[in-house]
């Protein structure tokens, strides 16, 4: 089990920034530029680590609560979920619903942190992402109940496992295919990408999480990056092992298939996000009300 | 059982010595609250013995009232229930001795005290009375001594009418109550309560209990359209009061509900059914009604009502379950609601005293006035914090394990084929909405109090409260984070709990939740210590930091504090979102022109039941009435006569 953790936990910390490197050259792409290197998350994490830092003066230990817990949330979170065919190291009955309010404490500290700095931008950052979040929570539990309802099971192992290839095959794959969707949009919402977040600019008014984080600097900024990757890799994980549930005998060509499989969806996000402008913001909780109904049809379809 | 009666006797005559003491003494308070304290220890004492021996503690003596028997029985369910009230009674005197000393309240203190410890007396007989009467007797005496915590400060006009509407709700209940308990009288052929499992449903008759009994025992509990007297009576009560009412007393009526469906052998499935649909709109409308309030004490008000939601949904899930007969449902939902009256009884006495604390050094309620609060009374900023953070139903602490409870039953229904289960399924999106609903309220409360600019010189001059009031606090607070961190100590107790309720519900292998709860524990652990030790680095890293800068203003020189996001700004899009059900009014905040004159903007959510629908239709009635009676009584002494003579013929001819 330590062995499963640690193989685990290195994965995510070693491979979880690539993912950002890889958008960004695929929108580098699009816009026909040549891009910065793919690595450079990782010289950014370094390099921030040794940095010192400004705190306002109008901040509290609050404020560096935020980026810790923003941290170590995706961290814990991802023992709980399979990554590939590598079983979830800890897992138990029950463990999806603390992996999703897992992200919710992270969610409820990055905002208290962002109010923490008494800036009207950072309220406005933390009022639309705690706002957003209460449309897409039920989402992720139409879509958990999906998997629950297909596979008997009560953890994210279970609900992530070998019933998914034979669900895909069997009549559930309509359904599977809507939560996927559904899974996706949340992915993007959650990880501020666009059309819901503009990940590239702090200071227009329509922005959510980068204007929360923008007094951050120094090891506590290089917190909340690295805690941002982290939480693309593990969300993507979800949509990755729902979407290419085939499992071959050997174990490093299983790796390889998963890491491909994220690398697909960074440049699937890469990709949606040359495509596509940001959305307005009110028509933000439109778009996540529709993706909700699209889990409850998946429901349906499962339950019929 | 000696246990439980003393700790009933000294708590109801906890302020009795203190009415012959010296008016503005501190003698009277502080044998109160050693009273308040030996009573709550005393009852613990009890609950202990419950738990440890197994057995319920059953006493009867006769009682000279026909149909009536003196009948004490505490057994573990009840327990659950005297358990918080315990603990909240105990934190709320010690509090009180400074928050409301009688030294600064000679004309209402003793009076206070007097019926503080009534209202904790009454709570403790009615959650082990065996008998109706007994039990209408201590809900009476629960319920009057109520109405006197809340209109302690009378000379408010505020407090006067939040108690007038809650003696009048309160009393419309008991109406019910009666009812509901002479039709159980015919059911069972006695006053005194029958055992568990042991009342067959009859069709008609039991419907009318059940349906009399969610009236009754609803508009204690406040589940929404029932809650009309809850949000202004807590705002309007001391805090340590409200802690007392909002934690604990509203919970007598999820008890009631609770014990009084423990009779019947077979359930319906519509009882269960309908209380899934009042929990999921309670939760749903209390968070959402919460976010609109700019009055914080009002806001924890609207809480309660949301938690009791969820408490309903756990136990609408229970009674589903036992329709269905699948035991699982019963043990994780009866087993979350109940867990959920305890951490609730915790957190939110928590959030009442700590708000408490930050209005006395304040002096106002409203949320728009507070702002960095935390530099001022960083303690109470601590303690607020994780009282937020349990009633927003997050790990590491102990509202998370009852919701869990909560949601690990509607997942365990999905995998199963359960007949009838789409209405277990739909609970868990309505938790998941709730619960982010919640998490959205705290952080603007605690954002918009602790955090920040002051808004208000009133914040500039605040002070941290006092060791007396800060303590009950840590201590709600420790237990708070004892349950979170260790659930897996409380899972037996309430296995017995459910046992006590529905037999049938033993009948399983309980592995999987007790598995679960230490592996939760294992995690809550690991996030606590990862945390800790990252944070420190962190913090070892301060000497990097460069001093003295402000906040950066995006290049705007001269920000000052009213720029700050507000209250009312932050919750403004989700408010929206519901406007279909809130109806804010909404006052100025145009501004026109090239050069804008000064513009004042202002916002309020009125309750949807009380002040649009009953106090409308009430004051439409009495108008009717009014005129009516000035049409009648005009004064012309020819009318009188003709009524006379009109009373004579009908009198004559009826009898002809």
């Amino acid at each position: 089990m330590i062995v499963g953790i640690l193989i685990h936990l290195l994965l995510l910390l070693l491979f979880a920034p690539l993912l950002a490197g890889i958008i960004a050259r695929t929108k580098a792409l699009f816009a026909g530029r040549r891009g910065q290197p793919v690595l450079q998350l990782y010289f950014d994490l370094l390099r921030l680590a040794r940095k010192g830092s400004v705190i306002s003066k109008t901040t509290t230990w609050v404020f560096a609560a935020g980026p810790v817990i923003g941290l170590v949330v995706p961290l814990i979170a991802a023992l709980m979920l399979p990554f590939g065919t590598f079983k979830a190291p800890l897992s138990f009955d029950g463990d999806l619903i603390l992996f999703v309010y897992l992200f919710a404490l992270a969610r409820f500290f990055t905002a208290a942190a962002a109010l923490d700095t008494g800036s009207s931008f950072e309220g406005m950052g933390a009022a639309r992402e705690v706002t957003f979040s209460c449309l897409a929570e039920p989402t992720i539990m139409f879509a958990l109940l999906v998997l629950a309802k297909l596979s008997g099971g009560l953890s994210l192992d279970v609900l992530l496992g070998d019933h998914l290839s034979a669900s895909w095959r069997g009549g559930s794959g309509p359904a599977l295919g809507l939560i996927l969707v559904c899974l996706f949009v949340v992915l993007l919402v959650e990880n501020s990408r666009i059309p819901f977040d503009d990940p590239n600019t702090h200071l227009e008014l329509t922005m959510i999480h980068e204007v929360m984080v923008l007094d951050h600097s120094g090891p506590a900024f290089g917190m909340i990056l690295y805690g941002a990757a982290l939480k693309l890799m593990v969300l993507g994980t979800l949509v990755v092992n729902l979407a290419l549930p085939w499992a071959t005998p050997w174990w490093a060509l299983n790796l390889l298939l998963y890491l491909a499989g994220l690398v697909l969806l960074a440049m699937l996000i890469g990709i949606v996000e040359s495509v596509m402008a940001r959305l307005r913001l009110v028509r933000i909780p439109q778009v996540l009300i529709g993706t909700t109904l699209i889990s409850v049809f998946a429901l349906v379809l499962v339950l019929r | 059982m000696s246990w439980l009666l003393t700790a009933v006797a000294l708590a109801g005559l906890s302020g009795v010595p203190g009415l012959f003491m010296n008016r503005y003494g501190s003698g009277g308070e502080r044998i109160a609250c050693a009273l308040i304290v030996a009573a709550a220890l005393c009852g613990l004492g009890a609950v202990v013995q419950v738990f440890y021996d197994g057995d319920p503690l059953l006493l009867a003596w006769s009682w000279k009232i026909p149909g009536a028997a003196f009948i004490v029985r505490l057994d573990a369910l009840a327990a659950f229930f005297l358990m918080p009230l315990c603990l909240v009674a105990a934190a709320g005197a010690i509090y009180g001795l400074t928050y409301m000393a009688q030294s600064h309240h000679p004309e209402n203190g003793r009076q206070f005290r007097l019926f503080y410890g009534l209202v904790v007396a009454a709570v403790m007989l009615v959650v082990c009375a065996g008998n109706s009467l007994l039990f209408l007797f201590a809900w009476e005496l629960m319920a009057v001594s109520g109405f006197f915590l809340i209109t302690a400060d009378d000379q408010l006009e505020e407090a006067r009418k939040a108690g007038f509407v809650y003696l009048a709700a309160s009393h419309t209940g008991v109406l019910a109550l009666l009812a509901m308990f002479v039709l159980l009288e015919q059911g069972s052929g006695s006053f005194t309560f029958p055992a568990a499992g042991l009342l067959v449903a009859q069709g008609g008759s039991a419907a009318a209990i059940f349906l009399l009994g969610l009236f009754g025992f609803g508009l204690k509990a406040g589940l929404i359209p029932l809650h009309i007297w809850l949000p202004a009576a807590h705002a309007a009560a001391p805090s340590h009061a409200s802690a007392l009412l909002s934690g604990v007393m509203i919970k007598t009526g999820i008890y009631g509900l609770t014990r009084l469906t423990s009779f019947f052998c077979e359930i319906p499935f519509w009882w269960g059914g309908s209380l899934l649909a009042l929990g999921a709109l309670s939760a749903v409308f209390g968070v959402v009604l919460a976010l609109a309030q700019h009055d914080i004490k009002r806001l924890l008000a609207y809480h309660s009502v949301e938690n009791i939601g969820i408490i309903a949904l756990g136990l609408g899930m229970a009674l589903v379950g036992r329709s269905l007969g699948e035991p699982l449902l019963v043990m994780l939902g009866l087993g979350g609601a109940l867990l959920h009256v305890v951490n609730h009884g915790l957190f939110k006495s928590l959030l009442f005293l700590s708000v408490g604390s930050v209005v006395q050094a304040t002096g106002t309620r409203d949320l728009s006035q507070y702002g960095g609060l935390s530099k001022h009374q960083p303690l109470t900023a601590l303690l607020f914090l994780g009282g937020a953070v349990a009633i927003s139903g997050l790990p590491p602490f102990n509202g998370f394990i009852s919701e869990w409870l909560i949601y690990t039953g509607v997942f365990s229904s999905a995998g199963k084929d359960v007949g009838g289960g789409i209405a277990i399924l739909l609970i868990a999106p309505v938790l998941a909405l709730t619960g982010a609903l919640a998490l959205a309220c705290f952080v603007k409360v605690f954002g918009m109090t602790f955090l920040g600019h002051p808004r208000s010189d009133a914040v500039v001059q605040a002070k941290e409260a006092p060791a007396l009031m800060l303590a009950p606090m840590m201590v709600l607070l420790g237990f708070c984070a004892w349950i979170g961190l260790l659930p897996q100590t409380l899972g037996p107790l309430l296995l017995k709990a459910v046992g006590d309720w529905n037999s049938a519900a033993l009948e399983m292998p309980t592995a999987m939740p007790l598995q679960s709860l230490t592996n939760i524990s294992v995690f809550a652990w690991v996030l606590l210590l990862t945390c800790g030790l990252l944070f420190w680095w962190l913090q070892r890293r301060r000497h990097h930091v460069v001093p003295g800068l402000g906040t950066w203003g995006c290049g705007y020189q001269l920000p000052n504090q009213r720029m700050q996001y507000s209250a009312g700004s932050f919750a403004d899009t989700i408010v929206a979102l519901f406007r279909f059900g809130l109806w804010t009014r909404r006052h100025g905040g145009q501004a026109g022109g090239l050069f804008p004159a000064e513009e004042h903007f202002a916002c309020h959510t009125p309750d949807i039941v009380l002040d649009r629908a009953i106090l409308p239709a009430s004051s439409g009635i009495s108008w009717l009435f009014v005129r009516l009676r000035s049409w009648v009584q005009n004064g012309l002494l020819a009318f009188y006569l003709l009524y006379i003579a009109l009373t004579l013929i009908f009198f004559l001819l009826w009898f002809m």
